[in-house]
């Protein structure tokens, strides 16, 4: 455990210590499982998403306004969390503070609509346990909403840190990892909505 | 040298014992063109390996002998770390070995999805294997009969198998005919076979499927073609016919005696189109499955134990008895 | 779940199994108390983040699991030993064959050698620990209380019994229900999590951590064996992850990927388990091929033959592994053109492995051999592994693979290479490192007589399974006829399966034999090594490894500098202080939380299985808010440790 700290003025503030220089590499290949994770669930949903048995097709319930809301909603948070790692690079708390925040407001109403979509989907006769189709879709889907879930508890507990502790090397590498971790959903994000919803609908209606 | 040498005696004289009864292992016993086909294949890779196997150890044996650690070693050379030609030659062997391995290997997988090439012009006989736990229901749909857990064949003509399963994933195999394919539930697959002596095989299920896979077999009478059409008619006119009733209790994990039928369980269903339909036929009958350490499965092991005892007891009792 | 179910009963194997269990835990309880052992316990052991102590425990355990395995197999060899034994019923012989493969691939073989990657690699590269101490616990504690888990199946609520590949819908809840195949699953998913962790870990730590001057071109083979390991950990586990998980998803909450109902689709589990299934095999047997690599050269006197070609061999290999996965069901059906490719891709991963043993064959060539203990295990490799090589390109190719898939000869097949590759490696690199962890070398005679011992009742086990198998004896089955024939073969296997359960004991025989007589090692180069581990003044390495980060100027630097009688000797001035972790308890704790999460799971017990949840999570956030920045050794302390004179 090397315990090196850089003072560069270049640097950026995440990267001074080994430590977190050693955490962002790790996260990173971190994300690499995660793709690989997200690589079998997709596979997962397109090996079934034909095999809907006695329910309803997944083009079917698909709603574009919904649609359109989360996806609105978690491609602007990815946007403010990166003002809010810009901000943090200024040193500049508050700023990094308001736009985290919006980040996060921004991911609970993503969260909010797919909870409503999914109430919707469940009502209209469409559960886990409806078909193979339904059941990929809602892990597939399930799993990055459970990762945004996951996401904003964390962002949160690292403000809690940075506002007692205010941005030090250690404070500032959680941020930028947290930071990482939320535009990588993002990215997801875009891949669900092309495979899962746009196909879907397509599919269905084309 | 000296120290590996009970080593490779002992390896010695078991390859030669177990060679030995190389022509009765039923793999290499095949007694149609599909089998035998295989057994061409895995004797032509057989002779390779034993190559391989005879290279390494040669080298191994010279190299271990010559540069032990001894009083007057000579040789020694600790940088000596590495030699282009040896690499290329080492890595352009086994190259060449798996392209002269690779080509028949492809032919025979492409010559295996269709009938043999020696009977392709016949009209193969078409038969449905189904597996159910832990039986296998033999359908024939053009002569309209169906048997459990036996099949008869007719000799140098095709068969084609159309296997599926009405639970577990279970492979079908008939070792002395040729190799097996899955049987699964919801899927059809197709697997040509070919008796060319007539006789009684072993066919059983090669895939693990819980608590009754180890008897899960069925035996085959390869016969001449008047013999298997007479039986066939025969057994059009003097079977029972199959009630749906009946079949869902074929559905029943458990093992059944052989049966035979003048009607296929194919107007019912096919249970490649249709995966659950022994699940709902065991809720239909109140069937449960048991958790394995319950009370109530402990009873029912025991009761099928004291059931297959009776059973063999009863046959021990009438003689050998093959029924039909 | 009624409670006269909750322990599993009537059996007198599992009643001396329980009574065992018992006796055990309360010997182990009265020594703590008795010599007052608790606090050494808890702080040398349970809160360590030392990378040399975990490795350790790894490796405590994954023999305790090969003492469990291994009786597993001798059970099985003992029904089967006869046509029609009554000894096991199918239902108890099934879940021994499961918990056998299971606990050997995930709780054996898996963490012995990552044990040993954990003791080696970070003194193989001039580290003072791994990049994430703290981490390296929870993954040691994941894995321990996923394998606990796992274990105390055998007495609560029933083993598994679908086959370690758990095929569905065989391991559906209609037709396997109970907690058995719960506990594959719970088991699995927890100590995966700390797989997946090791595998980010130590990818950093040699790639970040290495000694000045150690280019990855310098690298020890064991620990570039190591860094391929790892990237497949990290690419193939989350494939396991997300398949556990879709099965419990099915067991639990009824959804249908893999069930007969509801369309789902048994041959996708087939598929993704495979996709980690191979894999994993290739994570098991790389790290041996790095330990051979190390063990020969060493014994040899020489430089590795071909260290360029076995590093790009491996990337081959590793790149293969990820490519051939659909030839564990030829017979599923794909058509002609699936089977071929993966056929040619499956006999191509030959190649690399062929150019690796020549490439140790002819690193013996123009060496200087000592029959050492590690070495005989190294030759014992070569000449029984390529018996599994060659049979693994015949089962390669598929159109023959119809006639062997699902027999005794892919059985015997995959023992060949995963015991004469992976078990033979775990011995020789146990027995290598052995002077590097306790201070002593094993016994070199008793060593020997295990050796031999193991490796005819492994060939004696093994060779006749080829021919069972050709003579169309199926995998799995409890027991067979008189008539079948294969009574003579299977007993003969059988007498080859207890040497080897004798070898083992013998083996075991000797760690006591060594502690109690052999003489200790004054200097901490026991076998005249190579690499940086053996460069340690101590014959065990203090906490910090090294009290000087060793300056790297090529390949088997050590080496080359005791050639050049030129081994650094240390200064008091070239000491400075040393920044080292902190031990915590939490990583301890978060396992007993993944305990009882998991077992609440098993069960269907959701309020356990959150209240464990809640506990996992507390101890992450914990462990967010806490800034534990480690500590520094003084000087003074590590001029005293290394009994350096002023």
């Amino acid at each position: 455990m090397a315990h090196v700290e850089t003072h560069d003025p270049n640097t950026p503030l995440e990267y001074r210590s080994e430590t977190g220089r050693l955490n962002i590499l790790g996260f990173w290949i971190f994300l690499g499982a995660e793709i690989a994770l997200f690589a079998t669930l997709f596979a997962t949903y397109m090996v079934l998403t034909h095999r809907i048995a006695d329910g309803p097709a997944l083009g079917e319930l698909f709603e574009v306004k919904s649609l359109l809301i989360q996806t609105f909603l978690l491609l602007t948070s990815s946007f403010t969390c990166g003002l809010a790692v810009h901000e943090m690079r200024r040193h500049n708390v508050k700023g990094l503070m308001l736009w985290m925040i919006i980040t996060l407001g921004l991911g609970l109403g993503f969260l909010y609509f797919e909870i409503q979509e999914f109430l919707h989907f469940i009502h209209e006769g469409a559960n886990i346990g409806t078909s193979a189709a339904w059941s990929g879709f809602f892990v597939l889907v399930g799993t990055h909403g459970a990762h945004v879930t996951f996401g904003i508890f964390w962002v949160t507990m690292v403000l809690i840190q940075v506002a007692k502790r205010g941005l030090t090397p250690a404070t500032s590498a959680k941020v930028f990892i947290t930071s990482l971790y939320w535009h990588f959903l993002d990215v997801v994000w875009i891949f669900i909505f092309t495979a899962v919803y746009l196909m879907g609908m397509v599919m269905h209606h084309g | 040298m000296q120290r590996l040498k009970p080593f490779f005696t002992i390896g010695l004289v078991m390859a030669v014992f177990m060679l030995s009864g190389c022509s009765e292992m039923v793999v290499l016993d095949p007694k149609g063109p599909v089998g035998e086909e295989q057994k061409d294949l895995i004797m032509y890779s057989i002779w390779f390996m034993l190559f391989i196997l005879l290279v390494v150890y040669a080298l191994t044996a010279f190299i271990v002998y010559k540069y032990r650690d001894r009083k007057n070693h000579t040789g020694y050379d600790p940088d000596n770390e590495g030699s282009h030609l040896l690499e290329t030659i080492w890595w352009i062997i086994p190259i060449i070995i798996v392209v002269a391995l690779s080509i028949p290997t492809v032919k025979t997988i492409y010559s295996l999805e269709g009938p043999p090439a020696e009977t392709k012009d016949q009209k193969p006989l078409v038969i449905h294997a189904t597996s159910v736990d832990w039986k296998w229901v033999f359908t024939y749909p053009e002569q309209d009969i169906e048997t459990v857990n036996y099949l008869h064949i007719p000799e140098d003509r095709p068969v084609l198998f159309k296997l599926t399963s009405a639970d577990s994933m279970a492979s079908f195999w008939i070792p002395q005919l040729g190799g097996q394919k899955y049987a699964m539930a919801g899927m059809e697959t197709e697997l040509y076979l070919q008796a060319n002596e007539s006789g009684t095989y072993k066919g059983r299920n090669a895939n693990f499927t819980g608590e009754g896979f180890t008897d899960h077999t069925f035996d085959v009478m390869a016969m001449s073609d008047e013999e298997f059409e007479k039986w066939a008619s025969e057994t059009k006119a003097d079977a029972p016919k199959l009630s749906k009733e009946q079949y869902d209790k074929l559905m029943l994990p458990g093992h059944v005696k052989e049966m035979t039928f003048s009607s296929t369980h194919l107007k019912f269903v096919n249970h490649a189109d249709q995966a659950d339909y022994a699940l709902d036929a065991r809720e239909r009958l109140g069937y449960k499955s048991l958790v394995p350490h319950s009370k109530e499965a402990k009873e029912r092991r025991e009761e099928e134990k004291k059931k297959k005892q009776e059973e063999r007891e009863e046959s021990e009792s009438h003689g050998d008895s093959h029924a039909h | 779940m009624k409670w006269d179910e909750f322990f599993v009963t009537g059996d007198p194997l599992i009643y001396g199994a329980d009574v065992s269990i018992v006796l055990t835990m309360v010997g182990i309880l009265f020594y703590l108390t008795k010599y007052k052992k608790w606090k050494w316990l808890w702080t040398e052991w349970l809160t360590t983040v030392d990378h040399k102590k975990l490795g350790i425990m790894y490796i405590v355990s994954a023999v305790l699991m090969l003492f469990r395995g291994g009786v597993d197999a001798l059970l099985m060899r003992t029904q089967l030993a006869i046509p029609e034994a009554k000894f096991l019923d199918s239902q108890h012989y099934n879940e021994i064959f499961t918990t056998h493969g299971t606990i050997m691939i995930i709780f054996m073989a898996m963490p012995f050698l990552i044990g040993l990657i954990n003791v080696v690699v970070p003194l193989q590269i001039g580290a003072r620990d791994v990049a994430y101490p703290y981490l390296n616990a929870v993954s040691f504690w994941t894995f321990f209380i996923g394998a606990m888990l796992f274990n105390i199946s055998f007495v609560i609520g029933g083993s598994p019994s679908a086959g370690w590949t758990s095929y569905m819908p065989l391991a559906s809840n209609e037709l396997s229900p109970g907690p058995g195949q719960n506990y594959y699953l719970w088991g699995l998913q927890i100590a995966g999590i700390g797989t997946l962790l090791t595998g980010i870990n130590f990818l950093v730590t040699i790639l970040k951590m290495r000694a000045p001057g150690m280019t990855l071109f310098r690298m020890p083979m064991f620990t570039w064996s190591s860094l391929v390991t790892m990237v497949i950990i990290i690419f193939a586990f989350p494939i396991l992850t997300v398949a556990l998980a879709l099965m419990s998803f099915d067991r639990l909450f009824g959804s249908h990927f893999f069930t007969l109902q509801g369309e789902g689709m048994d041959m996708l589990w087939a598929n993704l388990f495979w996709l980690w299934g191979h894999p994993e095999v290739y994570i098991v047997i790389l790290p041996a091929f790095g330990m051979f690599s190390e063990i020969i050269s060493t014994f040899s006197k020489k430089t590795l033959f071909g260290y360029k070609a076995m590093i790009w061999s491996m990337l081959l290999i590793a790149g293969y592994s990820f490519m051939v996965w659909v030839h564990h069901f030829f017979t599923m059906g794909s058509g002609a053109a699936v089977n071929s490719v993966f056929s040619i891709t499956t006999m191509a991963i030959g190649i690399p492995t062929g150019v690796k043993i020549f490439n140790w064959l002819f690193t013996m060539y123009r060496g200087k051999i000592q029959f050492t203990t590690p070495m005989l295990w190294s030759l014992g490799f070569i000449v029984n592994f390529v018996i599994g090589g060659v049979t693994g390109v015949m089962l390669a190719m598929a159109a023959a693979d119809y006639q062997y898939h699902n027999t005794y000869f892919l059985v015997s097949h995959f023992h060949y290479v995963l015991i004469a590759g992976t078990v033979f490696a775990c011995f020789a690199g146990l027995i290598y490192w052995y002077p590097k962890m306790f201070g002593y070398k094993l016994n070199e005679r008793i060593g020997k007589w295990v050796f031999w011992l193991f490796t005819i009742g492994f060939n004696v086990c093994f060779m006749p399974q080829y021919f069972l198998g050709l003579d169309g004896m199926p995998r799995r089955v409890y027991t067979y006829s008189e008539e079948s024939g294969w009574g003579p073969l299977n007993m003969l296997s059988t007498v080859g399966g207890f040497m080897m359960g004798i070898a083992f004991l013998v083996l075991v025989y000797n760690m006591y034999y060594s502690f109690r007589f052999a003489k200790r090692e004054t200097t901490g180069d026991a076998w005249d090594g190579r690499t940086l581990e053996w460069s340690t003044p101590s014959a065990m390495p203090p906490f910090y490894n090294f009290a000087k980060i060793p300056e790297v100027t090529g390949l088997d630097h050590f080496w080359r500098q005791k050639q050049a009688g030129k081994v650094e000797k240390l200064t008091a001035k070239d000491i400075k202080k040393i920044h080292m972790p902190s031990n915590s308890g939490v990583p301890f704790i978060m396992g007993s939380f993944f305990f009882i999460l998991g077992f609440g799971f098993v069960f269907g017990w959701m309020w356990m299985a959150i209240l464990g949840g809640i506990g996992v999570i507390g101890t992450l956030i914990y462990r967010s808010f806490e800034y534990d920045d480690g500590y520094y050794v003084s000087e003074e302390e590590v001029i005293e440790t290394e009994k350096i004179s002023k």
